[in-house]
């Protein structure tokens, strides 16, 4: 066919894919899903990761958990604030994606995208302050020294939620790893594209490898299998939208014991106090006598 | 037979005032069971049976959550936070005066020597109520978000092991909260519990704000599922930990859980001997190793194994086994026939396995449920000893080079509740105790406890902290 205008140029198109371990694979199980835009146009294939795709994250996870848990907490919240950083560089690119996933204006999706990026400023800034906050010199009666600190939990398998593409994923995200924690995140299932982009960031923004896993596809269908992984330490369910599927999710969890955040009604634009920070922490206590 | 002889200075049990039957206490008075049921608390080092508690049944506990949820509402609740803290302070004197009163009766019901009764479990259990008195009117000031609130009605299920002091860690900082109590103790050791609940009358607490349901595993089961639960805190086993994690699934109700353990205690070679082996044994033979943080673990460096083990033996012959009562007496009863089934049962794999085992030279008395403080050694990893919670005085020895493999081999368990460290190189110390999963990590000492300060456990050791600030943040809402 003879190109109608020479000056109107073809655009390229990107195949979407998984984001596991620092790089960017398709699914293992070769399977895609439609995604459309909130007026049903045809928008991209995105990878449907499957319960491999889910084990395979949680690997890369457990081997970056070390290295992320032991950097400086300074160093962590540079590492954020690279992220924000990132971001705002993609503002547009952002909000034209969040408008198409939630049937917004750009106009509209421009505030969230704005929380977004400043969400991630404000968990940059607790990453070293965290400890202070809420670990503790304890005045034990006798002669020992005795301090708690705050630690990260490990492996947080996360359920992104179903409505907020953007927001409500970093919401759920930022607090999970600024305390040294990786992270295994569903992204929501109709509208994943602000969360490939996501992906994308991460992999520019200074983050190691594996510190952030992010599957695209159904958490219904994937979550059964993070909530019964032996190797993930928390998980939130924040994207589970049946009541039904979440208590058998948490009835899951409970064979290994996992921290579980059960779904809760969510204002994404509130202040997100210090409760999902000290969701995926453990808090240890170290004592030593005192003596000559 | 011991190195050394002693007379035998027995405490009197006169002073512990021991009724024939109790009944469940709810709403501030006793009051007999629905279903008329009744089981028996015995001494186990004596198997006499020492008193007959009422069975709570499913009636029972609704009745009992029904006036603790009363007593929310009307009256504890709405409390000021001034006086929750008097009625707290009432109840720490209460039982300052009557400790010998309370260490005599644990001793008797629980096995454990009248020594740590009297000198570990009584001050903790009067320090934990000071504590918490005096957050009750700082709430504000916890750190639990801007407008702390109390979570409801808790359930509290606890265990045997410390039975008045797992009381005290449960019920103190759940009432300066300002939230109300159903506490069902271990079926085995009721008696300090209702003893408490006199304690409770004799501070004038306001009926419902603490209510205690006797009986054993269907009891705690009808309790946690119970409709009128906001709050779930129980200590006990893994398993019966997993079992209300998922029973809880997909309702409000929170929870905390403090589970089993399995600790490395490890020794470097540059640790001063004397004080680890008292250590190492205050790691696993306090409280006859029915100690869910107890050190059942010993690694030791390898240059210095052979001494260590030499004067770990040597010291273990002088531990006094028997008569709790007994002043003197260093490791007391198992608490039930089917505790000692089960260290029996895995002492026996142990062997099997091929780990070699070493008791020191005791007689033990003819009544009652014993077990000589054990060592194994020659045991690897894949032990089940070296894996599996014995909750007895038994001790599995490995060895290790290098601190990382120190590390890897602490670490390789589902477990995550304490650990112990020894040496003398301060950095190390620091280093150790960032790199171990575990929620409490004891350098130079072990098995340290402290109303101020946080304890609780990493991965299957469960969820939550109890003490300290941590401790108080467990029962309110944010």
């Amino acid at each position: 066919m003879p190109s109608k205008d020479s000056s109107t140029r073809l655009d390229v198109r990107k195949t979407y894919k998984l984001y596991v371990g620092g790089a960017f694979p398709r699914s293992e199980s070769g399977r895609t899903y439609l995604v459309h835009d909130s007026r049903g146009r045809f928008v991209a294939n995105a990878s449907q990761a499957s319960r491999k795709d889910a084990r395979d994250a949680v690997v890369a996870a457990r081997k970056a958990f070390g290295g992320w848990s032991a950097r400086t907490a300074y160093n962590r919240g540079q590492v954020l604030y690279r992220i924000a950083e990132v971001m705002e560089g993609r503002h547009d690119q952002f909000s034209a994606e969040v408008a198409a996933a939630e049937g917004l204006s750009v106009a509209k999706a421009r505030p969230l995208v704005d929380a977004a990026i400043d969400r991630w400023v404000w968990y940059a800034g607790w990453a070293d302050k965290l400890a202070q906050v809420v670990g503790s010199s304890n005045p034990v009666a006798g002669p020992y020294f005795d301090f708690s600190v705050p630690e990260a939990t490990g492996v947080v398998a996360l359920l992104a939620p179903q409505d907020s593409s953007l927001l409500g994923l970093t919401s759920v995200l930022a607090p999970a790893i600024v305390s040294g924690n990786t992270a295994v995140v569903v992204s929501s299932f109709a509208r994943p594209v602000p969360a490939i982009t996501l992906g994308e960031v991460m992999a520019t923004s200074d983050v190691p490898g594996g510190v952030v896993n992010i599957l695209t596809g159904s958490a219904s269908e994937i979550g059964p299998w993070l909530a019964s992984h032996q190797d993930v330490n928390a998980i939130d369910l924040c994207g589970i939208e049946s009541a039904d599927e979440a208590r058998e999710l948490e009835a899951a969890a409970a064979e290994n014991l996992k921290r579980v955040r059960r779904p809760v009604a969510e204002d994404w634009f509130a202040s997100p106090g210090l409760s999902r920070l000290t969701q995926y922490l453990e808090t240890k206590t170290v004592w030593h006598p005192i003596g000559l | 037979m011991s190195r050394f002889e002693y007379a035998p200075a027995p405490e009197s049990r006169a002073i512990a005032d021991i009724k024939s039957s109790y009944g469940l206490f709810v709403n501030g008075a006793f009051v007999e069971a629905t279903a008329g049921k009744s089981f028996k608390t015995v001494s186990p080092a004596s198997e006499e049976v020492l008193a007959e508690v009422a069975e709570a049944g499913p009636a029972d506990i609704d009745k009992a959550v029904r006036a603790a949820r009363k007593a929310f509402d009307k009256v504890w609740g709405p409390m000021a936070g001034r006086d929750r803290a008097k009625y707290l302070f009432r109840i720490a004197r209460l039982i300052q005066e009557r400790s010998r009163e309370l260490a005599v009766l644990e001793s008797l019901d629980n096995g454990k020597p009248i020594r740590e009764s009297r000198d570990v479990d009584l001050p903790l259990v009067a320090a934990h109520f000071f504590y918490y008195a005096g957050w009750a009117d700082k709430l504000e000031y916890a750190g639990a978000g801007q407008n702390p609130r109390p979570i409801g009605v808790a359930g509290q299920v606890i265990p045997w092991n410390f039975p008045l002091l797992m009381l005290a860690w449960k019920i103190a900082p759940a009432l300066a909260a300002g939230n109300t109590v159903v506490l069902k103790p271990a079926e085995t050791t009721p008696l300090t519990a209702l003893a408490f609940a006199e304690i409770c009358q004799q501070a004038d607490l306001p009926p419902g704000v603490v209510n205690i349901v006797t009986g054993a595993g269907r009891t705690g089961q009808a309790l946690v599922e119970h409709e009128g639960v906001d709050k779930v805190a129980f200590t006990g086993s893994t398993a019966v930990g997993r079992a209300i994690a998922k029973s809880v699934a997909g309702t409000q109700k929170k929870v905390t859980l403090e589970l089993g353990g399995k600790a490395a205690n490890i020794v470097f070679e540059d640790a001063p001997i004397d004080q680890t082996v008292e250590g190492i044994v205050n790691g696993i033979f306090f409280n006859q190793g029915h100690v869910c943080c107890a050190g059942s673990r010993l690694l030791v460096q390898e240059s210095v194994y052979d001494e260590v083990l030499a004067r770990l033996k040597r010291r273990m012959g002088t531990l006094r086994v028997g008569d709790p009562l007994d002043k003197n007496t260093d490791v007391g009863a198992i608490n039930s026939p089917q505790q000692l089934a089960k260290i029996r049962e895995l002492s026996q794999v142990g062997e099997d396995e091929g780990a070699e085992r070493w008791s020191p030279e005791c007689e033990l008395p003819q009544q009652g449920y014993w077990f000589p403080p054990t060592v194994f050694t020659g045991v690897s990893q894949a032990h089940r000893i070296a894996r599996e919670e014995i909750f007895g005085p038994v001790l599995s020895v490995l060895t290790f080079r290098t601190p990382q493999e120190a590390v890897e081999k602490a670490n390789n368990t589902p477990f995550g509740l304490s650990a112990g460290v020894w040496t003398d190189k301060g950095s190390r110390i620091l280093w150790m105790a960032n790199q171990l999963r575990a929620g409490v990590v004891w350098a130079n000492t072990f098995n340290r406890f402290d109303p101020a300060s946080p304890f609780g456990g990493y991965k299957e050791s469960g969820y939550g902290r109890e003490g300290g600030r941590h401790g108080l943040e467990a029962y309110l809402a944010q």
